[in-house]
């Protein structure tokens, strides 16, 4: 009976079930669900399970297809991953919120039409904010706040793209389309919040690092790669996206680099990763889509892996900037190896899941020929790991001695840390289970010595210009001033300018009547005020008078 | 919720870790070099074939990692010098 059910709606149960259960069978729920979930994703066949109608439109809750299933797989191993990663040290109402947000999106995995899918990314959007206001820092609550009105103005340019699709092509289908008009365009736009493409990008590192320790490690996987399966399905080959992906990258890179907060530097390699992955749409070709997807499956591991180890940090210490870290590696030798792993496997190290993954995307922009996108992308791996290969490790847990003697990971911690650090290397050593997975046959080795020599090169070159301008990158207690300033400082103080002159002007009209425009205003009081001649109400009997006399005016002159 | 139970210590008599000790340090940046010289050395066995001609150029991956890293740090500066606030900025 359980193959029947949307894979999402199950772990929807599993969110209320934490809600109503404590100890053991909570615990139970947290890591059992998300495997039920992954087992109902392997039933789902190719093409679309279940239909149903909504005002005249075919829905389609259940589509079953490669990337779907790819997808919704890692979702569903994310959230039994964090749900090891958290059961322990998380408050109940962030389990279920994390367990509601994952729901949301494996069902936008399976989402066949437009409506489906809108659904569906509100319901993310409501789970992330719920575990966003369970964090634990002065900042959460406005953080969610903002990260909510976001989102919601995000959906509401979405929701207009569909309804204005739908009634030009009388269908919300999931089909691929191209941004040329305004339809298209506004789900593009739509989509690209989530993407966290610049301008509307600050809202992913303004949020994430107000998360709780274990909140983040789940807001790191979801929405944006869930936009990303959204623009494989909508936008494959959308030309625009290969811009809107190089902006990402170095956007990313440029932020993390100036960053000090150990999470927001992650929070910045995420819109650079992604970044790899629009661009990889935007090519368009099977190679390419192939590598955007085995990239996102990759970069969920890893990335999650590094929100893990610096969410172990965040617990241990209650610190999070990289000026109060440092010299951890002593007392924190498992989360140190582990977000080494991750950061490795983020640079696209040799052996590690980004060599495989992140490969595919350079060769595919190759083959198109594509040579400029080529080395813009090699420029972009040096700069991940130097921003993050590199950057987040020493500072974390190497760089000066802080003093901090903080104990490692509590077990299930560590045993989620592990997992991934497993999965990592194994992707990195022997990828063709991955590629089996991929929506299009690969025939691609990325351990081809002359491919591997040269991201060595690249990397380890990369590596001695971090150490050579050590003295440059020094950690300042600094923040950098993002889009969000528009929305944070610029755009109130607009209002308030508004506002100011709006009184400004009500003052000086109050003076003007009160003055010179006195005899005027008296005049118009006098004959339109609430008792002025014109205004006043006038008994019926006068009226009848007055219409009587104009009847009588009237039949005069028409016999003169 | 987070679990705050770490002691800052300052006493110098603690034996510090044989990572930060100055020997290792030495011979980690030799080792250093010499993977960097191996991997410039690999090229003369192992060749890099690409479409772009240059790219298999001697040593033009290291020497364009390395390049592109001083680009981008140094842009970020510039940028950092005209966006970089207190980090209680927003706070205020």
């Amino acid at each position: 009976m359980l193959e029947t059910w949307p894979p999402g709606l199950l772990l929807v149960l599993g969110a209320i079930l934490i809600g109503m259960l404590r100890g053991q069978a909570r615990t139970a729920v947290v890591l059992l669900f998300p495997l039920l979930a992954l087992w109902a994703i392997w039933q789902v066949p190719n093409g679309v399970v279940t239909t149903t109608g909504f005002v005249g439109y075919v829905i389609e809750p259940v589509e079953g297809s490669p990337v779907r299933r790819l997808f919704a797989t890692i979702f569903a191993l994310m959230a039994f991953t964090g749900g090891l990663y958290s059961f322990r040290q998380a408050r109940w109402q962030e389990l279920s919120a994390a367990t509601l947000y994952a729901a949301a999106a494996i069902g936008l995995c399976f989402a066949g039409d437009l409506i489906s899918l809108f659904v569906c990314w509100e319901l993310m959007a409501i789970g992330s904010t719920l575990v966003i206001w369970c964090g634990d820092r002065p900042g959460s609550r406005a953080a969610g706040q903002r990260y909510a009105i976001m989102h919601l103005t995000g959906g509401a340019i979405l929701m207009a793209g569909i309804a204005a699709h739908s009634v030009a092509s009388g269908s919300v289908d999931v089909v691929p389309m191209l941004a040329t008009n305004w339809a298209s365009g506004m789900i593009l736009a739509g989509l690209l919040v989530n993407v966290a493409a610049p301008p509307v990008s600050a809202w992913l590192a303004d949020a994430y690092p107000e998360a709780s320790a274990t909140g983040a490690v789940f807001l790191s996987a979801y929405t944006t790669k869930a936009a990303v399966l959204a623009l494989i399905l909508l936008f494959p080959g959308e030309p625009l996206l290969l811009a809107v992906g190089t902006c990402m990258i170095f956007y990313g890179i440029a932020y993390a680099l100036l960053e000090n907060d150990a999470r927001r530097i992650l929070a910045y390699s995420i819109v650079n990763q992604v970044g790899f992955m629009v661009c990889a749409i935007g090519i368009g070709s099977q190679l390419a889509i192939n590598g955007a997807a085995a990239h996102a499956f990759a970069h969920i591991i890893y990335k999650a892996l590094l929100f893990m180890s610096a969410g172990v940090v965040v617990y241990r210490t209650g610190l999070h900037k990289c000026t109060d870290l440092g010299g951890l590696f002593r007392t924190m030798p498992l989360t140190c190896a582990c977000g080494i792993v991750g950061a490795l496997s983020i640079s696209g190290f040799p052996l590690t899941s980004g060599f495989t993954t992140k490969t595919l995307i350079s060769e595919a922009a190759m083959v198109e020929g594509l040579v400029a996108l080529y080395f813009v992308l090699a420029a972009a791996s040096a700069g991940v790991f130097l921003h993050a290969g590199i950057k987040f490790p020493w500072f974390v847990f190497f760089q000066k001695d802080s003093g901090l003697r903080p104990s490692d990971a509590p077990w299930n911690m560590a045993a989620a840390m592990i997992l991934f650090s497993f999965l990592c290397v194994f992707i990195g050593v022997n990828p063709r289970p991955l590629y089996a997975m991929l929506p299009y046959p690969v025939d691609y080795d990325a351990y081809t010595p002359g491919n591997v020599l040269f991201y060595l090169q690249l990397l380890l070159f990369s590596g001695l210009a971090f150490f050579l301008m050590l003295p440059l990158a020094k950690r300042t207690l600094t923040i950098t001033l993002d889009f969000d300033w528009i929305w944070r400082v610029a755009l109130p103080r607009i209002a308030a300018w508004a506002l100011g002159a709006f009184d400004a002007g009500a003052a000086a009209t109050k003076r003007i009547r009160t003055s010179r425009g006195m005899v005027l205003n008296d005049w118009v009081q006098r004959h339109f005020g609430s008792d002025g001649t014109f205004s006043r109400s006038w008994e019926i009997g006068t009226t009848a008078l007055w219409v009587a006399v104009l009847l009588s005016a009237y039949v005069l002159l028409h016999y003169l | 919720m987070a679990d705050v139970q770490y002691e800052r210590t300052t006493m110098k008599h603690e034996p510090d870790h044989w990572l930060v000790h100055p020997r290792t340090i030495r011979w980690l940046g030799v080792a250093f070099a010499v993977v960097l010289a191996m991997s410039l050395l690999a090229q003369a066995v192992v060749p890099i074939k690409s479409n772009a001609g240059f790219a298999a150029w001697p040593g033009f991956a290291a020497a364009y990692g390395m390049l592109s890293c001083i680009v981008m740090v140094v842009a970020a500066k510039a940028l950092g010098a005209l966006l970089k606030r207190k980090d209680d900025h927003y706070d205020a």
